[in-house]
């Protein structure tokens, strides 16, 4: 045994702390902000617990249900990772809505298109997917890498690119035969949705998405955890000017990053107009990418927990409706638990101060 | 030509100004150093207080009704914009993070609202602002039939609020420290510059004024409050870094989006309009506002502390 495997293990305990910490910060941003959507619940004169019960009873109570939570979340996962893999690189994705619409249009465009059986054409269009999103991601990789430009803005900007570009791309090449604003309906062969899967969970939305979803949450995980891509990816990530002087190339590193970024959000895309839904809309951009962020922040920026966070998040979509109808208390109230628990996620150092006060008056050592 | 610009002009108008003045509160958050990408949230409340405030007082005071909403959604946007404020300026949080939390708490909570008060979420008011031609210019030839016929009312507040502000900005003791804060916090520190509290009314100065931005598109051209700003916010914010976070560059990227978009909008009437592609139309600003980003990155106009937490410690 090497002498300083004793330091090791210190820094793997070190690192062990840490996520832990955030986890714990995340559970007291939930916590915190079904405390605020519960204050508000009792200001326009509802119940807060009766809200809450069916609220979490509309995501679970059956099969169906759960299978809606897992559909929701789908696309989710992917945004969150999108978001989370940037991040690990120091890089701020919030073009993911973006991005999904880019993969959903190249995933669309393929499955309207083609004519083939569903075992062939399926893969072909979730490739579509990946690459439309990658490719609509990589621009503002490389104009980060190239020319220092902001990212956080590049991304904002190609989100309303996008969406002007399925909002006349759409009714022109794929217009549906009654509205102007959506496109044809996808063909069951050209669909994520399985007949025997739908069945199996009573008539849900669950689609094949869920599982390309674990198995990028697995990939993501390999690649972040067990590679030298990874490795330099967060090396980047930790401290540009250290990683550039140990000889890796930040700059395509940052294109690198944005465009699996951008890729994973495309799937997303893939997950979500092609199997959620069953044809596209225009002049929607989907939240999905602002919903990435939260669960990127609320998983701590892991793909474990982006797991978690966007099945937490898919329940609170799934349940809105089932509340609404239960009670008086309009669907939003999720929306607004969502929000302001990313409020409470960001300002957590506010938590952290009041818990290290609250350490240092009882004498407790830290 | 030209007479199709006259008749697409206060359309352009209508369109541009609640661009222009969201961009201007924009402008004062992150010329003193605070990044604002809740501008769409920010619009968004403002459109919500107002529609509100209007539809309750229409019965009781039908013609002022408009303005007590347009000054409601003053001072709601600069409240809610304490949010933001709180959690990037006292809390050193991270201030895109907390712009998009702003975005989605603001989307989200005026819809509860507002479906708690109508049912259906959405806002209805009777009476918007009506277009007025001013007497004696109007005359003028050529100028006047284009600036002083059909205009609104809130037009002519907001180019004054926007001369105001560029007077305040390069002219006054508080315009110098505002972009000292955004420029060099430590130095305006040292120079007994209290940097959180300039922040503090930087950014509720961009609440105040786009909580404005959004009343006036209740006001004249939506007359209906539907939960979302549709990215009017965030064009606000390509405007101000196309316009290069000045006032005068502001007005002209708005202006250049609001003929952009009113083109695309009406190109379909007017077939002389109808050659350019909606597409084009609709993504230049944003396009645009890329080039600017690569073109200025050798020279860039961006205030130096911009988005980051002014830690009094580090020096």
């Amino acid at each position: 045994m090497k002498p300083n495997t004793g330091k090791y293990v210190q820094q793997l305990r070190a690192i062990k702390v840490t996520i832990n910490k955030e986890y714990v910060l995340a559970f007291v941003a939930v916590i915190l902000g079904l405390l605020a959507g519960a204050a508000l619940m009792l200001l326009t004169g509802n119940n807060p617990v009766s809200g809450y019960y069916y609220l979490f009873r509309g995501g679970l109570m059956n099969v169906e249900r759960v299978g809606n939570t897992l559909a929701t979340a789908t696309p989710l996962i992917f945004t969150g990772l999108s978001v989370a893999f940037a991040f690990r690189t120091g890089l701020f994705n919030i073009g993911a809505s973006g991005q999904m619409l880019i993969g959903g249009l190249f995933a669309t465009a393929v499955g309207l298109t083609l004519d083939w059986p569903k075992p062939l054409l399926l893969p072909v269009m979730v490739f579509a997917a990946l690459v439309g999103g990658g490719l609509w991601a990589a621009l503002p990789g490389w104009l980060k890498a190239r020319f220092n430009v902001h990212e956080v803005v590049a991304t904002i900007m190609m989100n309303w690119i996008a969406y002007w570009t399925v909002f006349y791309t759409v009714p022109r090449y794929f217009k549906g035969p009654f509205l102007e604003t959506e496109s044809q309906r996808i063909p069951y062969n050209a669909s994520l949705k399985l007949n025997s899967l739908t069945s199996l969970f009573g008539g849900s939305y669950i689609n094949l998405g869920i599982f390309i979803a674990l198995l990028f949450v697995l990939i993501a995980a390999v690649i972040l955890e067990r590679t030298t891509l990874g490795y330099e990816l967060k090396a980047v990530g930790f401290n540009r000017h250290a990683a550039e002087s140990a000889g890796i190339s930040v700059n395509k590193n940052i294109i690198l990053s944005m465009t699996i970024a951008g890729a994973l959000a495309g799937l997303g895309g893939a997950t979500f107009y092609v199997g959620y839904a069953s044809n596209m809309q225009i002049g929607v951009l989907p939240s999905h990418g602002f919903d990435g962020i939260a669960v990127a922040l609320l998983g701590a920026n892991t793909p474990l927990g982006v797991l978690g966070a966007s099945v937490f998040f898919g329940l609170l979509h799934t349940g809105k409706g089932f509340m609404n109808a239960m009670t008086r208390i309009p669907p939003e109230i999720a929306d607004t638990v969502m929000a302001t628990i990313i409020y409470f996620a960001a300002t957590s150092i506010m938590v952290e101060r009041v818990w290290t006060r609250w350490r240092a008056k009882r004498g407790g050592v830290r | 030509m030209w007479l199709v610009f006259v008749q697409i002009f206060p359309y352009a108008v209508t369109y541009t100004i609640p661009l222009l003045i969201t961009a201007l509160g924009g402008l004062f958050s992150e010329r003193s150093g605070i990044v604002n990408i809740g501008l769409e949230g920010l619009m968004v409340i403002g459109m919500f207080t107002s529609a509100l405030v209007i539809y309750t007082l229409e019965p009781v005071y039908p013609g002022t009704a408009v303005w007590f909403g347009l000054m409601a959604a003053v001072i709601a946007g600069s409240l809610f914009s304490l949010l933001h404020a709180f959690a990037c300026i006292t809390l050193n949080a991270n201030q895109v993070i907390s712009g998009i939390a702003i975005n989605m708490i603001a989307g989200a909570l005026t819809t509860y609202l507002a479906r708690n008060i109508t049912g259906s979420g959405n806002i209805l008011i009777v009476h918007s602002l009506s277009r007025k031609t001013i007497p004696v210019l109007s005359q003028i030839p050529l100028v006047g039939r284009l600036f002083f016929t059909q205009t609104y009312a809130t037009t002519w507040v907001v180019l004054a609020i926007l001369a105001l502000s560029s007077f305040v900005l390069y002219k006054t003791v508080f315009g110098l420290r505002l972009r000292a804060c955004g420029e060099h916090p430590h130095a305006a520190d040292s120079a007994g510059i209290n940097v959180y509290l300039i922040r503090y009314i930087g950014v509720m100065l961009s609440g105040a004024l786009a909580g404005l931005g959004g009343a006036i598109v209740i006001v004249t051209y939506s007359g209906e409050f539907s939960g979302t700003a549709s990215g009017l916010g965030f064009l606000a914010l390509a405007a101000l870094i196309f316009g290069q976070w000045k006032p005068a560059g502001i007005l002209a990227a708005t202006f250049f989006f609001g003929i952009a978009s009113t083109v695309a909008n009406v190109s379909q009437v007017i077939p002389a309009l109808a050659v350019i592609p909606g597409i084009i139309l609709k993504t230049s600003p944003y396009i645009l506002t890329l080039f600017a980003l690569v073109l200025s990155s050798k020279f860039s106009q961006v205030p130096k502390a911009l988005g980051e937490p002014y830690d009094k410690g580090k020096r």
